[in-house]
């Protein structure tokens, strides 16, 4: 039997309500870890994840208390010790990866210096050593040119490199015990899935156990030999991760792998309903009765324990858990979407580059901007009247610039857009007319910065209603209940404050708010990226239902692939504010033709340990696009030579009526991706 | 949909927010103490002229300098005056001024300050160097010429205080205005087409608010300090009106042998300001408090 390093028994941490309440976040914890495995803990945001890895490093966040039971770790107590002997344990046998590795770097330290540091404090070696281990280390990570990047400064490192350099740190120590905290959450997907797999890598190599804490079973599905999954503050599902991902036994689990949209799979996902329970509500029986679709009368008084089944080596907290073992096999059914866009175009996208560069006082006075190389460049897209278009690409691609620039908020350098063929929406904010205002429409990717935080639903919803049509009284009442009532919302939410409503909520008001304009357009820019995925899939849905009832036409902007999959009709991919590919998404995602759609669609993670991602291309990031020729030169696999250097790649059109940028032919194109 | 009820509030009426608040303040002991304070010296501003044992400009010279005694409580001063009586008419004027030039402050300062977040760029420029360069000039000198050139009644003093300690909040609203500013819901409401007034109206002013009456009521307390000052060095209120700086000015070479008659204003005008300070500070803290509870996510 493998060694256990951490033992984590009937641990419950919580805090005191202002009432004197005990509220409970973590309830009644028991796992091991063993030496050597990864284990994946994922769960909803408030589920209690991260609490539960903090306290696998001795640590319980302010204003929360250790109410019961222990976090063991080589046969000590971490919760009951003392921070002077925790701190030898910290670093030097446990380690943590935190999520925004940006923010966890000093920026004023060079980087060899704050790896320096660490070994400092977490090894004996004498200073030459020391140095030579800098190199090690980062060489490990696999960053290009160790002594260059030890000279750097955290800033001038891309997030993937800065994410790396975390690591290297975190291995200094030589730890036993790896935490990571969604180490690839804010990361691109190519960047993602090149960290990943180091991780795995270091996994294997040193033998360190890891503990991998993330809201995404892409990722977790990619690195974990065990999962732990949980809801409210429990453990409700926890075995080897092949078996938990693709035969789940708990409810939960079953309809979390059927809300994520997956990429073989065109159409949108099933939502699981309502949400999770807020901490100290629970009273009795199953914290997911609300939501599960095999309840039964018993669940609602009886709360089931944990059961440990030796036949799966699964510990499962359900009655019926035996039910679903014989027809559980997930069947993911999705809701068809229905493409019925009309053959009129409703706005037109010719020549529109975008720059961000700074006038200088002579183009103030002519009122023109000049650079030769603007961020978006060269963008010709026309959009049809009921369309979903989707821009997709890493961040820095361009694509809420293009957003911005329909939406009036930035100008645009050159080119026009067109709406309804006739008028012309290339001015911005104050040129424009109320109406042109009015037939676009934005929601933001997150719910919490767009609605102001001291109006009620009421009033934000009444916002667009007074302005664009005038509405008072009684009318504007009806006709804000009636909004709520078309984004599944009831009466009563008028008056609450967006601090009191969920994040899938406070996504429904938004998108109320941008209906109640009657708008024609609406730009959604990574509407569903903050939010979890049983939450996402509801506000596909929901977006879907109203686009069919309202024939609106939506620019949709995301960085997942999976979801752009799942609600468009046409995609756009851009690299470096160029267009590289334009086609219907259904071809798209079959003959991933540009290089660039290649390696994106390779990197994407799905929730099955058997599907690796593929890494094509090197995962650094270019700041700025090329001067001339290809812009997606740099990180080209298949590049020809001088003319993807020098020669801006033509237009290529498929049988399928797909358009390619590249310089490579059709045929080849294809040729090589069927193998 | 069960769920639902439990974190549902009563949209709650301004009232109760106020009532709220003021509990929170109280609930606290520099809380508790600063506003009994302010109340008490509001509360005497209001009632002393009713209450006062003496005239406050009767001089009668055979009672020059009385220690305190069961009939002058607090002695008398070198012209034979009540200090008891001048000592509570003595906060009126001040707590009147200062308060209608903290609200010009409040008012001008903030107003700006937000109208500058907003709009940035040139007018952002020009008004902020205009603001920096009359924080560069010491205000009591500035003070000084104003009152000697326009006299020292009240319709001069209140908007040349309000004046000149409203720069100091056209920072603060302008600081605070930025950290809202870059939200979503702004730029949805630039995107919808709003005006500038509605914008500060709707959606800045309600997120600012805090932060600028707080910044507001720490004015208060500075600029009753200033005023006295100015009565202190005779550009106040004109004798014989009572006035804490006033009193303690011409008390002031009486200090070794008299010290009752400069003692009165001097508490009077330090437990003002303290109580102020307290209160200001536990506004703060009360409305911090308000903002962090949100619902969990």
């Amino acid at each position: 039997m493998t060694e256990i390093i951490q033992k984590v028994k009937n641990l419950s941490i919580g805090f005191k309500s202002k009432k004197g309440e005990e509220i409970l976040i973590l309830r009644n914890i028991t796992t091991n870890i063993k030496k050597g495995e990864t284990v994946g803990i994922v769960g909803e945001s408030g589920s209690g994840k991260s609490t539960l890895a903090l306290a696998m490093m001795g640590y319980v966040k302010h204003g929360l208390y250790t109410i019961g039971g222990e976090c063991e770790f080589n046969s000590s107590n971490l919760l009951k010790m003392k921070n002077r002997d925790l701190e030898k344990i910290r670093g030097r046998k446990i380690a943590m990866i935190p999520q925004n590795a940006g923010q966890a770097l000093t920026p004023n330290l060079k980087i060899g210096y704050q790896i320096d540091e660490a070994l400092q404090l977490h090894s004996d070696l004498k200073e030459e050593e020391r140095e030579q281990k800098i190199s090690e280390l980062l060489n490990k990570v696999r960053l290009p040119s160790p002594e260059t990047i030890a000279l750097r400064y955290p800033h001038e490192l891309s997030g993937g490199q800065q994410q790396r350099v975390a690591v290297a740190m975190a291995l200094a120590g030589t730890p036993d015990l790896l935490l990571l905290d969604e180490p690839t959450t804010g990361l691109d997907v190519t960047t993602q899935a090149h960290v990943l797999e180091l991780l795995n890598f270091i996994a294997k190599d040193t033998g360190t156990s890891m503990v991998y804490v993330s809201h995404d079973l892409g990722a977790i599905a990619q690195v974990s030999d065990r999962i732990i999954v949980m809801y409210s503050g429990e453990i409700v599902l926890e075995g080897p991760s092949r078996d938990i991902l693709k035969k789940p036994i708990h409810p939960y689990t079953y309809g979390l792998l059927k809300s994520i949209p997956k990429l073989s799979l065109a159409g949108l996902p099933q939502s699981m309903p309502g949400s999770q329970p807020q901490p100290g509500t629970m009273h009795r029986g199953c914290s997911f009765f609300d939501r599960c679709d095999f309840s039964e009368e018993k669940c609602k008084n009886n709360s089931p324990q944990l059961e440990y089944l030796k036949e799966l080596n699964t510990s499962v907290r359900c009655f019926n858990h035996k039910s679903l073992m014989n027809d559980s096999h997930v069947n993911q059914t999705v809701n068809k979407i229905k493409t019925s866009f009309l053959d009129k175009e409703i706005l037109n996208l010719s020549e529109v580059s975008i720059s961000y560069a700074k006038q200088k006082i002579l183009d103030q006075v002519l009122n023109r901007i000049s650079d030769d190389n603007p961020t978006v460049k060269d963008i010709n897209i026309n959009i049809k009247k009921g369309e979903t278009i989707a821009l997709v690409g890493e961040s820095g691609s361009g694509k809420s610039t293009i957003l911005k620039s329909i939406a009036g908020l930035l100008r645009t350098k050159e080119g026009i857009i067109k709406f309804d063929q006739d008028r012309n929406l290339s001015s911005d904010l104050k040129e424009r007319d109320p109406n042109d205002l009015r037939i676009i429409q934005l929601i933001f990717q997150n719910p919490d910065e767009s609605l102001n935080p001291n109006h009620t639903v009421e009033e934000i919803i009444a916002q667009p209603l007074k302005l664009y049509f005038g509405l008072k009284g009684e009318e504007l009442k009806k006709n804000i209940i009636d909004l709520l009532e078309k984004v599944r919302l009831g009466e009563f939410y008028t008056s609450r404050y967006p601090r009191q409503l969920s994040g899938g909520e406070k996504q429904r008001v938004a998108v109320a708010r941008a209906f109640a304009a009657k708008p024609d357009i609406i730009l959604c820019d990574e509407v569903t990226s903050a939010l979890d995925v049983s939450v996402q899939a509801a506000v596909l849905n929901l977006l879907q239902q109203l686009k069919e009832d309202f024939g609106t036409t939506y620019i949709f902007v995301s960085h997942d692939l999976a979801v752009v999959r799942a609600i468009s009709d046409r995609v756009a991919v851009l690299y470096q504010g160029r267009l590289c590919e334009v086609g219907p998404s259904k071809d798209v995602y079959k003959f991933p033709s540009h290089p660039y759609t290649e390696v994106l669609l390779g990197a994407v993670l799905e929730p099955d340990p058997d599907i690796k991602p593929k890494l094509v291309a090197e995962d650094i990031v270019e700041e700025k696009p090329p001067q001339k020729g290809c812009s997606f030169q740099g990180r080209c696999s298949r590049i020809l030579g001088d003319i993807c250097k020098n020669e801006v790649p033509p237009w290529q059109i498929t049988n399928n009526g797909n358009s390619i940028r590249c310089h490579i032919p059709l045929e080849e194109l294809q040729k090589d991706q069927i193998n | 949909m069960k769920l639902d009820n439990i974190y549902q509030e009563e949209k709650k009426s301004n009232f109760a927010k106020v009532s709220e608040i003021i509990i929170t303040m109280a609930s606290r002991p520099s809380g508790f103490i600063g506003l009994s304070i302010l109340i008490f010296h509001v509360i005497l501003a209001f009632i002393s002229p009713y209450i006062a044992p003496y005239d406050f400009k009767a001089i009668n010279p055979t009672l020059m300098l009385q220690a305190p005694s069961a009939e002058y409580w607090f002695g008398t001063d070198d012209l034979g005056r009540d200090v008891f009586t001048r000592t509570i008419l003595g906060g009126r004027t001040a707590l009147t001024i200062t308060f209608f030039g903290s609200l010009i402050a409040l008012l001008w300062g903030g107003l700006l300050g937000i109208f500058c977040g907003l709009v940035g760029g040139k007018t952002d420029d020009i008004v902020m160097r205009i603001v920096d360069a009359f924080l560069s000039i010491p205000w009591i000198l500035a003070m000084l010429l104003i009152v000697s050139l326009l006299g020292t009644s009240t319709e001069v003093l209140i908007p040349a205080l309000g004046f000149f300690y409203g720069k100091g909040i056209v920072r603060v609203a302008r600081a605070a205005t930025h950290d809202v500013i870059a939200k979503d819901f702004i730029v949805s409401a630039r995107a919808r087409g709003h005006s500038n007034f509605s914008i500060i109206w709707n959606e800045i002013i309600p997120n600012v608010r805090d932060a600028i009456l707080v910044e507001g009521a720490m004015r208060w307390s500075w600029m009753l300090l200033g005023f006295s000052s100015l009565s202190f060095l005779g550009f106040g209120v004109s004798p014989p009106t009572p006035d804490w700086g006033l009193m303690i000015s011409n008390a002031r070479g009486l200090m070794s042998f008299a010290y009752w008659s400069v003692i009165a204003p001097i508490v009077g005008l330090s437990s003002l300001i303290i109580g102020i300070n307290l209160t200001a500070d536990a506004f703060a803290k009360a409305l911090g408090i308000d903002r962090s509870t949100k619902a969990p996510v």
